[in-house]
């Protein structure tokens, strides 16, 4: 999408029959919500008949985005990156998160290679009520041995569920290891100016995504034209993770993104691939810890799939959790509704607890209440959305508003006790709190992962 | 659906190579197939098609903001340190040169605080002394040092704004940085405490840490004309009240050249996101040029060790103390590429990383050699 599209732009070819089959009241309202990608032009059942066939291609191309979505693997175990058509994510939002792929070899000893896939396999971690996983496992050929690579790929392959990455410059390399996996649609690595003829070819018979590969700009773009006259569209660009110079990469990334979105050029209209496993050991920082770095920049900066080396789950934790960032919808509101929440059966004499309406603040506190068992009563206090810290500096969370709340929700009528648990860094409103409210305010512990020690040390109604 | 036959025809009569591997395809792939092979008929080749960089020529400036006075200027701090500037994004080094790198302020608090062990092992020696606090971070590499008045809060240990004036006279004496001072956050008192740590520290050109809408800025913002200090426009993740703050504050009569704003620093893992969009929001406008939002950006970054999975010692989420760091780091890092120029921050380990990140991502376009073949082989 190079220009920035209207919903008139759009209106325009829609049947204009405001039928409401597609459940909008309007196709006005219909164009609007295509433009957010709420919806999909195939939710209008007129649309899709041979009479707008024309005009539905022609929405399809105007709605594409600049940067085509690819999909790696097959059946359940598929991962889409790319599809993303704007520059900034407030300008919409991020829509498929970056990628991460952990890497293996084939010259790992067969134990080794198992451990490091089942990891893989088994990396679950659940934040905010999410589920964050790794992605994809990639394959690097270091023998260059293609009877080998064929015999590691079909091992890793055996083992996961996970879609694969085939890394080696050498097309008969990955030629062996397309013959055994190929039907699971890996994504191939890499085609080059000197390779593009013999990968595409590869790329196209095994109908797998391919990544196109280029340290100069031009040169990539070149690679990928190539690619694209041989029929293929499902490309990925790495355009060279110098990882000793991460201002060369940037810039990369972003003028690829921008000629994608901006410029509409359709041979860099594709997901980016960074490697910052390619990380080496300098300045006597940890390899590690630099490659977090590494992967924290490029996915700030639009990698869609990365492949990292470490699988130290301090370094993962970071990661996967800037990306949970990054992808969350701007337009999500940043508040939850204030009022009094039952978590689980509460009684007359269950803990009351209280918290901000600030929406990571609140799901933290509800997902720990719950995990650790507790029933209870919790005063969601309008903060104007704003967390603990910040509302008790702010004054958007002091005791009057406590006292306001409790009188609201009746409080006083839910339980027999008098006694409130405020969070450890509102600590200073609780004098003053008990004063206004008549209710005894216990300080509770800074951060609520340690709700459960101390409502079983400190709580009695 | 219709195919002209005719036209594939055609296509194909110039072809050198076609291979039609595709054909077992379903009806519903139909559409893709012929786009395949329609292309597959075009001669494949290799092209040197040249890339032209979309360069942005953005008209508007960030202002520059000299922090710290040297003797020269009335001051007796051993340098002055330069933020803003800017005339494009950060690190955009294809399309312009911003002429400053961020700097890094170490927090110094002027009573024991609780800090998460990380942190706490780098300065247990220090923490009831901010003037040994502040020179044991330049022996860490600070640009600037923050001392926080904290224990002027009334429900701490209610120091008075003369008291606390005198930390702030024992931070100067101890180090020859630039210095920042911050209230306790408490919108009574602060304006009092921070006039009169203005008022101690004329000439040093420090910042003063904050001015925002829940207190009386104008009192600060006054205070700070008058001694000399560039002030810190503290909101809370609100693009428009910052807008507004600003406003007021050059409806004051401070200049650009006197401001540094604060839209909030959510951590990593608690909102990062909001911080970053508002920053990168921010920036834009900037450079479009919205001259109420051209000032510096700065982050308390430390916030970062609010959570839990910096400071907790869990043994499912790794080693803490490279886990904490880290979480400091990429809060740092991902806000930096969002637009901020000053980062206050806590961990030696944090900063380094930071720092070692930013010269990689400050090195001139020369691209060095890269040698392909390494990742894929390496063992």
């Amino acid at each position: 999408m190079a220009k920035k599209l209207g919903p008139l732009d759009i209106y325009r070819y829609l049947p204009k029959t405001n039928c409401r089959e597609c459940g909008e009241k309007t196709c006005m309202a219909f164009a609007s919500q295509l433009i957010e990608r709420d919806v999909k032009l195939e939710d209008c059942p007129q649309l899709m008949k041979p009479d707008f066939a024309e005009k539905f291609h022609h929405l399809k191309e105007m709605l594409a985005p600049g940067v085509k979505e690819v999909t790696i693997g097959t059946g359940d175990a598929i991962v889409k990156i790319g599809g993303e058509e704007v520059i900034f994510r407030h300008e919409l939002k991020y829509f498929n998160q970056t990628a991460l792929a952990l890497g293996v070899h084939d010259e790992l000893e067969a134990d080794a290679l198992l451990k490091r896939v089942r990891y893989v396999n088994d990396f679950k971690f659940k934040r905010i009520g999410e589920e964050l996983t790794l992605d994809l496992i990639a394959i690097r050929s270091v023998s260059g041995d293609p009877e080998r690579f064929a015999q590691c790929a079909s091992k890793v392959s055996a083992e996961t569920g996970k879609p694969l990455v085939l890394c080696s410059y050498d097309p008969k390399v990955l030629e062996a290891a397309l013959k055994v996996v190929g039907g699971k649609r890996p994504l191939i690595y890499a085609a080059t100016k000197d390779t593009w003829k013999e990968v595409g070819k590869l790329a196209r018979k095994y109908r797998c995504p391919v990544v196109a590969f280029a340290d100069d700009m031009s040169e990539l773009k070149s690679v990928a034209s190539a690619l694209r006259s041989m029929g293929i569209e499902d490309i990925v660009l790495d355009p060279g993770s110098n990882v000793k110079n991460l201002s060369s990469v940037l810039g990369k990334f972003v003028l690829a993104r921008r000629a994608a979105i901006l410029k509409d050029d359709k041979d860099l209209g594709f997901p980016l691939l960074g490697i910052p496993a390619a990380t080496s050991a300098e300045n006597g920082l940890e390899k590690t810890l630099k490659e977090v770095m590494i992967a924290a920049t490029m996915m700030d900066k639009y990698a869609d799939l990365l492949v990292l080396h470490t699988q130290e789950i301090w370094a993962l934790l970071p990661l996967i959790t800037l990306r949970q960032n990054l992808y969350t919808d701007p337009r999500k509101p940043v508040a939850v509704d204030p009022g009094l929440r039952s978590i689980g059966k509460p009684t007359k004499s269950s803990p009351v607890l209280l918290t901000t309406n600030f929406a990571l603040t609140y799901y933290t506190v509800v997902s720990d209440l719950e995990s650790a068992g507790i029933a209870c009563y919790l005063l969601v206090i309008d903060t104007d959305g704003l967390g603990v810290q910040a509302s008790i500096a702010g004054g958007q969370l002091d005791a009057s508003k406590v006292k306001d709340a409790i009188k609201r929700v009746r409080l006083g009528e839910k339980v027999k006790h008098r006694k409130i648990v405020i969070p450890g860094y509102s600590a200073r409103i609780s004098g003053d709190l008990e004063l206004q409210s008549g209710w005894k305010a216990l300080v509770g512990p800074m951060d609520s992962s340690g709700i459960k020690e101390f409502i079983e040390k400190k709580w009695s109604s | 659906m219709k195919f002209d036959l005719t036209k594939l025809d055609e296509l194909l009569k110039g072809a050198e190579e076609l291979e039609l591997e595709n054909v077992d395809m379903s009806v519903g792939e139909l559409e893709l197939a012929l786009s395949a092979m329609v292309s597959a008929a075009k001669r494949a080749e290799y092209r040197d098609l040249s890339f032209e960089a979309l360069l942005m020529d953005f008209p508007g400036r960030v202002a520059e903001v000299e922090l710290g006075a040297t003797k020269a200027n009335g001051g007796t701090r051993k340098n002055v340190v330069r933020v803003g500037g800017e005339k494009t994004l950060p690190f955009y080094n294809f399309e312009a040169q911003n002429p400053y790198r961020p700097v890094i302020a170490y927090d110094v608090f002027d009573m024991k605080v609780h800090l998460a062990g990380p942190v706490r092992k780098h300065f247990e020696e220090v923490l009831e002394d901010p003037a040994e606090w502040a020179k044991l971070c330049v022996k860490y590499g600070a640009d600037l040092v923050t001392v926080h008045l904290i224990s002027t809060d009334p429900t701490l240990k209610d120091t008075s704004a003369r008291e606390a004036a005198k930390t702030v006279e024992d931070v100067l004496q101890a180090v020859k940085v630039p210095i920042i001072i911050g209230g306790s956050g408490n919108p009574e008192k602060d304006p009092e405490v921070l006039e009169k740590a203005a008022e101690v520290a004329e000439g040093e050109r420090c910042v003063i840490s904050s001015a925002s809408l829940n207190l009386d800025y104008k009192r600060v913002a006054r205070a700070c004309m008058k001694h000399g200090h560039v002030v810190l426009s503290w909101t809370q993740l609100d693009i428009n009240d910052q807008r507004t703050l600003n406003k007021h504050l050059l409806g004051l009569g401070m200049k650009k050249e006197d401001l540094i704003m604060d839209p909030t620093t959510a951590a990593l893992g608690y909102g990062l996101e909001y911080s970053f969009s508002i920053m990168e929001r921010i920036r834009l406008a900037a450079l479009k040029g919205d001259g109420d939002l051209q000032m510096p950006v700065s982050s308390g970054t430390t916030n970062a060790w609010g959570a839990r999975e910096a400071w907790m010692d869990a043994r499912e989420w790794g080693d803490r103390e490279k886990r904490g760091p880290l979480w400091e780091a990429v809060t740092a890092l991902t806000l930096c590429l969002a637009g901020s120029d000053l980062f206050m921050m806590m961990s030696p380990t944090a900063v380094g990383l930071f720092k070692d990140t930013v010269e990689s991502l400050s090195r001139p376009r020369e691209v060095e050699p890269l040698d392909i073949g390494n990742w894929i082989s390496m063992r």
